[in-house]
């Protein structure tokens, strides 16, 4: 019998392969952006956005659901490939199952790779998929409180976009009291306020993508 | 559930230390687990029995939960103060910059193992 001191991280299994699968990505110049928010805060519609809008970028989309298909058939629709992974009851996606979403998907001919993760503010946030940068959504109707009940997510993201602008008028959001809270968790944050409705802010955000491209490229 | 998660990835990682360690069986796994790492010990365990089995390294292990106290830094007043009590919000001066010294983590601190 013998006692073995770790001082591991519990996730530290997981945390090898997902460092195993950046590299192996930044080998061949693609950029796995990893897109977080609850549910409903415009994943698939900023996604489908983008790509239309990108056209000269090659994208392939990884939808995380726990069961359904819907998300993947909007962004084959636009012409992008794009795969539906399925959780199975898991709140989040780990890097062993985005490695092999990766191999599902194909990685040859794509520049940049989105992996939208499960609709949920808390627990994706919690585990290194292997993407290359963390890009989250806080929707207008969520609220300017979130990033005191949520810290986690917001303290983690490279990048952050407000999400719905073109609804602000309808919520009580006080947007200078939300980015100080960002920026108290969260220095270095990104901050694009966006509407993938009307197209404000789409230009900004659509530039970080590039430039983040570039940079992982250079 | 959250729980579930957590206890599939220990339990990933405990399988890959005992084939680095060449370990047949371990019999004891300590954690320790930070009061706001938003853990729920009972669920937890509930969890841990549920993937035990499944696990032939970890069939008879035994788990031990340690709880590491909260604490938070006010970088204004550069003092420390319970976090569970008073949040965010300094006691002492009242200001907002504060950060977590301690308490979210979720460490192996060590195991029992042949
Ligand atoms: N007004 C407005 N509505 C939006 C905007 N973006 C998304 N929506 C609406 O918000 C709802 C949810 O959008 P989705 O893109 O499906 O959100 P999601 O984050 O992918 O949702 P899940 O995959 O279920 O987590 C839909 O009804 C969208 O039409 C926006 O910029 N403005
Ligand atoms: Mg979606
Ligand atoms: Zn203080």
């Amino acid at each position: 019998m013998k006692i073995i001191k770790l001082g591991e991280k519990i996730t530290a299994a997981n945390d090898r392969e997902a460092e195993a699968l950046r590299q192996r990505l930044k080998e061949k110049g693609i950029l796995l952006i990893n897109l977080m928010s609850a549910a409903g805060s415009g994943k698939t519609t900023l996604l489908s956005r983008i790509i239309k809008d990108m056209k000269e970028t090659r994208i392939g989309v990884m939808e995380a659901d726990i069961a359904s298909d819907v998300d993947a058939v909007r962004i084959e629709a636009l012409g992008a490939r794009a795969i539906q992974v399925h959780t199975n009851g898991m709140c989040h996606m780990d890097a062993g199952m985005t490695a092999e979403a990766v191999d599902a998907l194909g990685d040859d001919e794509l520049d940049l790779i989105f992996l939208e993760n499960v609709g949920n503010l808390i627990c994706p946030a919690e585990y290194d998929t292997g993407a290359g940068k963390k890009l989250m959504i806080l929707s207008v109707p969520e609220g300017d409180d979130k990033p005191l009940k949520y810290p986690l997510m917001f303290m983690e993201s490279d990048a952050l976009v407000i999400s719905k602008m073109d609804a602000r008028e309808f919520f009580p959001f006080d947007m200078e009291a939300f980015t100080d809270r960002v920026r108290i968790l969260n220095p270095d944050i990104k901050i694009f306020p966006v509407s993938a409705k009307t197209g404000e802010g789409m230009e900004a955000l659509e530039g970080w993508l590039s430039e983040a491209l570039e940079e992982w490229r250079s | 559930m959250h729980e579930m998660g957590i206890v599939l990835h220990l339990a990933k990682t405990l399988d890959q230390t005992a084939a680095e360690e060449k370990l047949s069986r371990i019999s004891k796994v300590t954690l320790q687990v930070g009061e706001v790492s938003g853990i729920i010990t009972d669920l937890f365990v509930d969890a841990w029995n549920y993937f035990k089995p499944r696990h032939p390294v970890l069939a008879d292990s035994e788990l031990v939960l340690e709880e590491i106290p909260a604490v938070t830094w006010c970088d204004s007043c550069k003092s420390k103060y319970e976090t569970v009590r008073y949040g965010r919000t300094c006691p002492y001066c009242g200001s907002g910059e504060t950060w977590l010294l301690q308490g979210n983590e979720c460490v192996i601190k060590e195991i029992e193992a042949e």
